[in-house]
């Protein structure tokens, strides 16, 4: 059989191509065009190389934000992933407390970062907050405005009440996708409630639970709206994350070279764990 | 090892049953013998797995008892049960290797390890499977992965039934033929009672001793292929068994002779159908009808010659007749006289037979 070509299909190609420059390959540009320059306004450039990259990459301060943020991200992925899996399991399979308790899950989703972080701060606050209040009187010593351990803690759980929902409806359409036939067989085998867990709801969790934890892990690495209205990286730097940094460094402090270099470093890592984490399942998947 | 029987074993998927259609089981009573090899057979969504969700306990009926050995069982769960079922689509366990996956059952009753290896190693052979041993369930074909399933069902040596649920629909004809051969021989081996459900008459005829038949959510017929050949119970029966099946004829009964078309059949039938009977039928075999000068009128439409005989097919008034007629016997051209062989004929009264 011969292909027939046809170059004029490239034109519907156009668009999207013009769409993609627009949207994220031109203003990539910049921020490398930035990257690499040392400016001081009006326009006038110096080439500084990889200096900016060099920098970031010594810079203790980056370092302490970079690990803050695998800290951040390790602790929710734990805590986050098998709570989901744990809520989902629980959760009805039919009957008509279904609908509820998917719209229960699905209602934190849908606030706006931005309100989740003002929510969680009057929430938090220990002179009015309900949770603030309610952890002093239990007798502990809370203010997440003055304590690490404390905005922490929060921060955390803030996180975990809004995102663990994704986590349980992706498990909980994973679940319901299982045929019944596998629970039968297991029955009839004498399996033990264990066993049916982690030798069948886990294995065919797995494909979805991969696209949560890859969801979750780029969207945690790169949290910002949240935490900077909670606590504002603080107290002192203690949850400055990489993005809060990076937009202290870009427009509070208006190192815009250091902070082009950063903002690649951070993309690159991103990509780079995405990459290896995706590679890895695919790859257990082929065996 | 237990004897099983169902009595007036009704099953309802609705929580709140009202019209006889609302029931997938309408009433069984059943029995079946400990180490008889059974053909539960019948069309798709008679019910057939239903009744085998209910002997082992997958389902609990919503009237009715189950007993094993004549202990009621109904409200036992099914591990206690000692049953195996295999499923009409493979069930493995994926990150199990197939070894592992054999010795599950087993090793799920804390069954000591050494006599674990053995059995696994003996069906393992039985299936062919040795070879797979080490590998891992997921990455077989549909058939390794069937014939898990299988091996699964037939490692456990306490199990008081083996239940397949047409178990060989997804796998290719040659290897369905040698693996229901194997059944069949571990049956006489060891002698454990099997029920074998599908909807193919030649597989049900073959492996079993009892067929049991239903229809609609009742057992309509149970007996040895050769009495379900010969003696339909129900017209059901006669038209799903034999291949073609039972010619199902349309009659009037007056002052006890039996009529078709207006021509007078002798049956077999002693009794005649009482008057509240909706339909009268008489039910004659293809093998049974033959042509027959002093016979009623046909004509004759199609002839389909399968080489060793010829199936003929005639009409008479709207209806329809199939005959199975001899290599050497010549077939006349477009009308012909029939008559059925009254030993073999009988009246179905609203579908059952009249004796
Ligand atoms: N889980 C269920 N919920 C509701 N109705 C069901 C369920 N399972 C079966 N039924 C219904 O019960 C009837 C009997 O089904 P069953 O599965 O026992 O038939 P079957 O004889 O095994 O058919 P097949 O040959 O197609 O497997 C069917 O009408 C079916 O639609
Ligand atoms: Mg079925």
């Amino acid at each position: 059989m011969t292909k027939t070509t046809n170059h004029k299909a490239w034109y519907f190609v156009v668009p999207v191509v013009v769409l993609v420059a627009f949207n994220a390959l031109i203003p990539l540009m910049t921020v490398v065009n930035y990257s690499v320059q040392e400016t001081f306004g009006d326009n006038v450039f110096f080439w500084e190389g990889v200096k900016w990259f060099e920098d970031v990459l010594n810079s203790d301060r980056f370092h302490a934000a970079f690990l803050r943020q695998l800290a951040f991200t390790g602790m929710i992925l734990a805590i986050e992933v098998p709570l989901g899996i744990g809520v989902a399991l629980s959760m009805p399979r039919k009957g008509p407390w279904v609908s509820v308790c998917l719209v229960l899950m699905a209602l934190p989703l849908l606030i706006p970062w931005n309100v989740v972080g003002a929510m969680w701060n009057i929430f938090a606050l220990p002179d009015i907050g309900l949770l603030g209040r309610g952890i002093n009187a239990l007798g502990i010593d809370y203010n997440f405005t003055q304590q690490p351990v404390s905005a922490w803690m929060t921060t955390v759980l803030m996180d975990v009440w809004h995102w663990t929902s994704l986590v349980v409806l992706l498990a909980y359409a994973g679940l319901c996708s299982i045929p019944d036939a596998y629970y039968q067989a297991a029955k009839i085998d004498g399996a033990s409630a264990w066993s049916v867990f982690w030798r069948i709801q886990l294995p065919k969790l797995k494909r979805v639970l991969t696209i949560a934890i890859l969801l979750r892990f780029m969207d945690s690495f790169m949290i910002y709206t949240e935490p900077f209205v909670l606590t504002g990286g603080g107290p002192g730097n203690t949850t400055t994350f990489l993005s809060i940094d990076l937009v202290k460094i870009a427009l509070g402090q208006f190192d815009l070279g250091p902070a082009a270099a950063m903002s690649l470093i951070y993309f690159f890592i991103v990509l780079l764990v995405c990459w290896i984490f995706y590679t890895l399942m695919m790859r257990n998947e082929e065996q | 090892m237990a004897k099983i029987s169902l009595e007036k074993v009704k099953h309802s998927y609705l929580a709140q049953p009202t019209a006889p259609e609302d029931y997938a089981l309408k009433q069984i009573d059943a029995e079946w013998q400990d180490g008889g090899a059974y053909a539960l057979l019948g069309p798709s969504g008679c019910g057939k797995t239903t009744l085998l969700n209910i002997i082992s306990g997958l389902l609990v009926p919503s009237q009715g008892r189950v007993l094993f050995n004549d202990a009621d069982v109904t409200q036992v769960p099914t591990t206690d049960r000692h049953i195996a079922q295999v499923f009409q689509f493979p069930v493995v366990y994926d990150t199990m290797t197939v070894f592992d996956n054999l010795a599950f059952p087993l090793r799920n009753r804390g069954i000591a390890e050494a006599k674990v290896q053995k059995r696994v190693q003996e069906i393992a052979g039985m299936l062919d499977l040795e070879s797979s041993l080490r590998r891992r369930a997921s990455g077989l074909t549909m058939d390794g992965k069937q014939k898990i399933s299988l091996g699964r069902g037939l490692v456990r040596d306490d199990v008081n039934v083996i239940m397949f649920d047409e178990p060989l629909t997804v796998i290719d004809p040659h290897l369905k033929w040698r693996l229901r051969s194997k059944l069949k021989e571990l049956h006489k081996r060891l002698g454990l009672t099997m029920i074998y459900v599908t909807h193919d008459q030649t597989e049900a005829l073959t492996f079993a001793d009892q067929v049991v038949v239903m229809y609609d959510g009742t057992v309509v017929q149970v007996g040895t292929p050769v009495e379900l050949f010969e003696h339909p119970n129900h017209t059901f029966v006669g038209h799903f068994i034999g291949s073609p099946g039972m010619n199902i004829l349309p009659c009037e009964v007056e002052n006890g002779t039996v009529r078709c078309a207006g021509h007078a059949v002798q049956t077999a039938s002693s009794g005649r159908p009482g008057s509240d009977a909706e339909k009268t039928e008489i039910g004659v075999r293809p093998e049974f009808v033959r042509f027959d000068d002093h016979g009623f009128p046909v004509e004759i439409i199609k002839v389909d010659d399968l080489g060793r005989y010829r199936i003929v097919e005639v009409r008479y008034e709207d209806q329809r007749v199939k005959m199975i007629v001899e290599e050497d016997l010549s077939i006349p051209s477009e009308s012909a006289r029939i008559s059925f062989d009254p030993a073999a004929t009988r009246i179905y009264a609203d579908g059952w037979v009249v004796n």
